[in-house]
């Protein structure tokens, strides 16, 4: 059982109370890009072992979007942060490298 | 390789069992191979075999990280069906089911088939209609099903409860020759019958890199050593997205935990597979008597081959009104694994932006059903280039929007 914490109203809850929503940070393609823009948006999945970055809703709770940065292979949750943002924070990726040293970040694409 | 038969049996009984040879070689890998399987599973063994079988490929490795069927294909809840709306997936589901029906006998290994016929339930109207739609096509399709009354239903299976309030059974997607077989040996028999053709079946062995040159595949760094190989076929469900990485491409691929559970041994009380869509359980009884219960997948990413325990009890709460003998057993044990779902909930089998390389995966939480089919499919795609099964299965079909959309067509559980 994931125990999350909604940056927006501040409740930690089990993972019940959340949403999943699949990978964040993706780049939105729309009208007018190419055919692979279009599938990577759409289709195209990080699905990493290891540090996985997704957008979760407190469906249950305040109903707001919000971000988590979590380990795929531990279920380690290292923090949630806003979903107002195109990337993680830095408070963010130091939570990470401290638990996963030889944590890289992936570039994007 | 010595046939197992009734005489066989007799003659070792004579003389205590000393005669019996291991199932499957474990030989040391080779540095080169024609080609290489990444994935010892029911779907990479499968390739494997219909590889030397039908094309005479028979300079093959099936290396696998762990041991053989020790991911979904020992994970799963044994259900084979070929009841698929769309006709590229019951063209494929129903040359798998079919090839079941002998697979005892081709492989010279139990693999306790035993189509004891599947219902799907239809719990709602829409259900009704999408089933009655699936029947039809099916039928087009020369896959054996029909739509049956609830009277029907609760004649095939007594112990179900057809006028529940909130899920009444309004009806039935019926495959007579549906069934279940066990998972285990499927991929023991298949491991038996391709070492007996000279391959080599090497477990323990993890790929850590696909060498490339020239966008052309010419090897593999493993954990045993460095192979050299002419084609890699990738047969690894939840860690598809994983190891095509090493090869650098992507997948339209996510992983999720999807769990089973099994009752404590009764009595036989249920000769038959049942699916309720709506509420998400399906059910069945092992050989040993246990009620094999399966449920929906976890909603986020992940590799630890274990779920979460609300939505065991979401599928157990959901199964018994429609089962209420199921709120009196106990349960005996749980257990996860990572399937590998794609956007449209269809396989992928397919080449891939690397020369030599080829992918199946995809199967998501129906793998088990289509084994052998796959295997055959996959087998004719390695081998010749190309297959009239896989042709709607490839790559490109999310960039070029030829979905095979079977999430509509099964529901769910699928």
């Amino acid at each position: 059982m994931l125990i999350l914490t909604c940056p927006v109203c501040g409740v930690t809850a089990e993972e019940t109370e959340f949403h999943a929503g699949g990978e964040a940070h993706l780049t939105r393609h729309g009208p007018g890009a190419s055919d692979a823009d279009f599938e990577d948006y759409l289709f195209m999945r990080a699905n990493p072992r290891g540090v996985h970055f997704e957008r979760w809703r407190h469906v249950y709770g305040c109903g707001k979007w919000f971000h988590a940065a979590r380990c795929t292979t531990t279920l380690q949750v290292f923090g949630t942060y806003t979903a107002q943002t195109s990337a993680p924070p830095q408070e963010i990726l130091d939570k990470i490298a401290d638990a996963r040293p030889d944590w890289t970040p992936r570039t994007p694409g | 390789m010595k046939r197992y038969s009734a005489f066989a049996i007799a003659r070792e009984a004579l003389r205590y069992h000393t005669g019996w040879d291991r199932a499957w070689r474990a030989p040391e890998p080779k540095p080169h191979y024609d080609v290489i399987i990444i994935g010892g599973g029911g779907h990479g063994l499968a390739t494997a075999y219909h590889l030397g079988k039908n094309h005479g490929i028979t300079n093959v490795a099936i290396l696998e990280k762990g041991w053989l069927g020790g991911g979904n294909t020992g994970r799963n809840t044994t259900i084979i069906r070929s009841n698929y709306l769309q006709d590229p997936s019951a063209a494929l589901y129903e040359k798998s089911r079919s090839l079941y029906e002998t697979m005892s006998q081709d492989l010279n290994y139990n693999v306790m088939f035993s189509p004891r016929g599947v219902i799907m339930l239809a719990q709602t109207q829409h259900e009704v209609r999408g089933y009655q739609r699936t029947a039809h096509a099916n039928a087009l399709q020369g896959v054996k099903t029909e739509f049956i009354s609830p009277d029907r239903v609760k004649q095939l299976v007594p112990i179900i409860n057809i006028d529940g309030p909130r899920y009444p059974v309004l009806g039935g997607l019926w495959q007579a020759r549906g069934g279940t077989a066990r998972h285990d040996a499927v991929a023991w028999g298949y491991a038996r019958a391709c070492s007996d053709m000279g391959m080599d079946v090497i477990q323990q062995c993890e790929v850590t890199a696909i060498k490339r040159d020239g966008g052309k595949v010419t090897g593999v760094s493993t954990t045993r050593g460095e192979i050299t190989c002419g084609k890699v076929g990738i047969v690894v469900a939840g860690n598809s997205g994983h190891v095509a990485g090493l090869a650098g491409f992507r997948l339209p691929i996510e992983s999720v935990a999807l769990q089973a559970l099994v009752s404590e041994p009764i009595k036989p009380c249920m000769d038959v597979v049942v699916m309720a869509n709506t509420v998400h359980g399906y059910m069945s009884q092992s050989d040993k008597g246990e009620m094999v219960i399966g449920g929906g997948t976890d909603g986020y990413n992940n590799y630890t081959q274990r779920g979460s325990f609300h939505h065991i009890e979401e599928t157990v709460r959901a199964l018994v009104e429609t089962f209420p003998m199921v709120s009196r057993l106990k349960m005996l044990r749980q257990w996860g694994g990572i399937v590998d779902i794609t956007g449209d909930r269809s396989p992928i089998l397919s080449k891939t932006p690397v020369d030599g390389v080829f992918i199946n995966c995809g199967w998501g939480t129906g793998g088990f059903k289509a084994t052998p089919g796959s295997g055959w499919a996959m087998a004719e795609l390695m081998a010749k280039g190309r297959s009239p099964l896989t042709d709607a299965f490839g790559l490109e079909r999310f960039r070029e929007g030829r979905f095979i959309d079977e999430s509509v067509a099964a529901g769910v559980a699928h």
